[in-house]
């Protein structure tokens, strides 16, 4: 029974019904706040597909993510309050610098393996706090950036509204999400993989490590800036707490949450974790009291995440019916046969 | 096919590998032993580049390989399988495979943007070399279960499956028998010898003496990352510092 109900979510029809839930929750939404709140968590998302793609699938721990998305923020922030571009050149140049920074970084740091390459990357992250708190020059210190451009909607929409800007988050959220399905798929993704279930192997088949970590490494700052410039465009003032280490630990939760190293999973748990801490709102910090055992619980018992856990219990229940199914198919009389096939 | 010619490695003071010379010939079994320590696996990695000789020379079928980078030497046909394998264990046997026949193919970040023709050729192509690999180790029947649900032998396979997909000329096997029983030690063995009927060249790391005696052509025995001995089973087997050495000082070993 719960196997059939399952089998629901994994029919190719399931995306495009989320899709259109997605598109008309504007419209069934209470209110603007929550239209708000769920465009944040899209914004959210994208940088969590990000850390998926080096962390989840390539296996490299990467905890300057939450720099990165500030990088993208402050970039967008700064070329269009300080130097008077518009949204979108900035929008690009922000996403390219946040992809360059992270060929630089990553060419750097990816000559370390696991912890040492997650120590360094923290302070990498650190490093960039420090430079858009104290660098008061460029980027105004603890002040922030104000007067950040909205996008521009070329008179035919105006994105300082809730809900355009809603969808325009909704439409990166899409493309994030095709391509990453495009790429857990492919070669590449089965080459990240692979270097995640360990470098020797993966050097052994050879594919070479320090190519793909980049690669991986890139693409994922690349969401990162992304999200972070979506952000900016989006609330408008940033400051330097956009890049404390907080954010980047958010981030991870909510991939742990949902499912590391699958293709729903940072949406899952993304807009779990911010609905849940949403409607928790009233307890303020106390909040924690419930989320720290629930995430010790999740760890424990689902380590691969809620959707990561519910892909597994689908295989091995397919794996039991299979089978069964077929021993039965072989014996049963041709009545019998057809009676099933009236039933189903 | 692959030739050693004075390989020295030093860790620290260390001689893990020390002056070993060997040929070891194409489409033959050959056997490296030697007890716990004496530099087997280290020479492996030597070989397929995952360590830089401290000095010496390693000839592939002609070529230089000895500051070749682990993937370089990969491409040129040498396979390898390690004591343990870590796969995706929440993915299926044919899943984990797939990624084996990566090295033949050039697809890129561009063609799998706009899922180009050449993307969809090679991963039609990675999937079949896989399914032939998993038909050659006699594992089609397990091709969609998840890696976590097969026996300690079928991962044993899968190892050399993954092997096998990479198009290899010549395999390197570390302890491909060690953790199953008897009876699957032989299926293995029997595995290895239709390896070496196809055209390829084995080459194995071992504990299992019976085995090892049974389809080596060339067994090499090192001993504190010395070649002490080498020949054919019976002229190893008889060979007093071998006896001294190995056999005959540790009878753990031997069993």
């Amino acid at each position: 029974m719960l196997y059939k109900l399952g089998t629901l979510f994994l029919r190719p029809g399931t995306k495009y019904v989320l899709l259109a839930l997605a598109i008309v929750f504007p419209l069934i939404a209470k209110n603007e706040y929550q239209v708000y709140v769920m465009a944040t968590a899209f914004i959210w998302a994208i940088a969590v597909y990000g850390l998926n793609i080096i962390t989840g699938y390539c296996g490299q721990l990467n905890l300057a993510h939450g720099g990165f998305f500030a990088i993208g923020s402050y970039a967008l922030g700064l070329l269009t309050a300080d130097y008077g571009w518009n949204f979108w050149p900035a929008f690009l140049a922000a996403i390219l610098l946040s992809a360059f920074l992270g060929f630089l970084v990553g060419a750097v740091s990816l000559r370390l393996k696991e912890h040492y390459f997650a120590i360094f990357t923290l302070c990498v992250g650190f490093i960039i706090y420090l430079l858009l708190d104290k660098w008061e020059e460029l980027t105004h210190g603890p002040i922030g950036v104000r007067d950040i451009a909205a996008p521009h909607g070329f008179g035919l929409v105006d994105f300082t509204d809730t809900t355009p800007f809603y969808y325009l988050v909704l439409v990166f959220l899409v493309l994030a999400i095709w391509f990453i399905g495009r790429l857990s798929r492919s070669l590449m993704g089965r080459t990240f993989i692979a270097i995640r279930n360990g470098d020797e192997l993966a050097e052994s088949l050879g594919i070479n490590l320090m190519r793909n970590k980049v690669l991986a490494f890139i693409l994922s700052t690349t969401y990162a800036g992304l999200a972070g410039a979506l952000y900016a465009g989006m609330i408008r003032f940033i400051g330097p707490e956009e890049a404390n280490i907080n954010h980047t630990f958010d981030i991870i939760t909510y991939l742990l949450v949902g499912g590391i190293g699958t293709i729903s999973g940072p949406l899952v748990g993304t807009l779990g974790i911010v609905w849940i801490t949403q409607s928790l709102q009233f307890l303020e910090e106390y909040r924690m009291i419930i989320f720290g055992p629930l995430l010790v619980v999740l760890v424990i018992f689902f380590p691969r995440g809620l959707v990561g856990s519910f892909l597994t219990w689908m295989h091995r229940k397919s794996q039991e019916l299979g089978p069964a199914k077929k021993r039965k198919a072989s014996k049963v009389t041709p009545s019998a046969t057809r009676e099933a096939e009236n039933n189903a | 096919m692959l030739s050693i010619e004075h390989l020295t490695k030093m860790f620290g003071g260390l001689a893990a590998v020390n002056d070993v010379s060997v040929h070891f010939e194409a489409h033959k079994i050959n056997a490296i032993i030697g007890p716990n320590g004496a530099g087997k696996s280290t020479f492996f990695n030597l070989v397929s580049g995952m360590h830089q000789p401290t000095s010496g020379k390693i000839l592939f079928d002609g070529v230089d390989i000895t500051t070749m980078r682990c993937d370089h030497v990969a491409k040129l046909g040498v396979g390898r399988t390690f004591q343990t394998t870590n796969l995706f264990e929440q993915a299926t046997v044919l899943d984990n495979l797939i990624v084996g026949h990566r090295l033949r193919t050039r697809s890129g970040l561009w063609d799998v943007l706009i899922n180009s023709r050449r993307l969809q050729a090679e991963e039609k192509e990675c999937r079949e070399k896989a399914r032939e690999a998993l038909d050659f180790v006699g594992l089609s029947h397990v091709e969609n279960q998840f890696i976590a649900d097969i026996t300690q032998e079928e991962r044993k396979r899968v190892a050399f499956a993954l092997a096998l997909a990479t198009e290899p000329k010549i395999v390197l096997l570390d302890e491909p028998a060690a953790g199953v029983n008897p009876e699957e030690t032989e299926g293995l063995a029997e595995l290895m010898k239709k390896m070496v009927k196809t055209g390829l060249t084995v080459c194995l790391i071992e504990h299992k003496m019976d085995m090892i005696m049974g389809i080596a052509d060339k067994i090499m025995v090192l001993d504190h990352g010395e070649k002490i001995a080498e020949g054919t089973p019976e002229q190893v087997k008889s060979n007093p510092v071998v006896i001294e050495a190995y056999l005959g000082s540790d009878e753990d070993a031997a069993a």
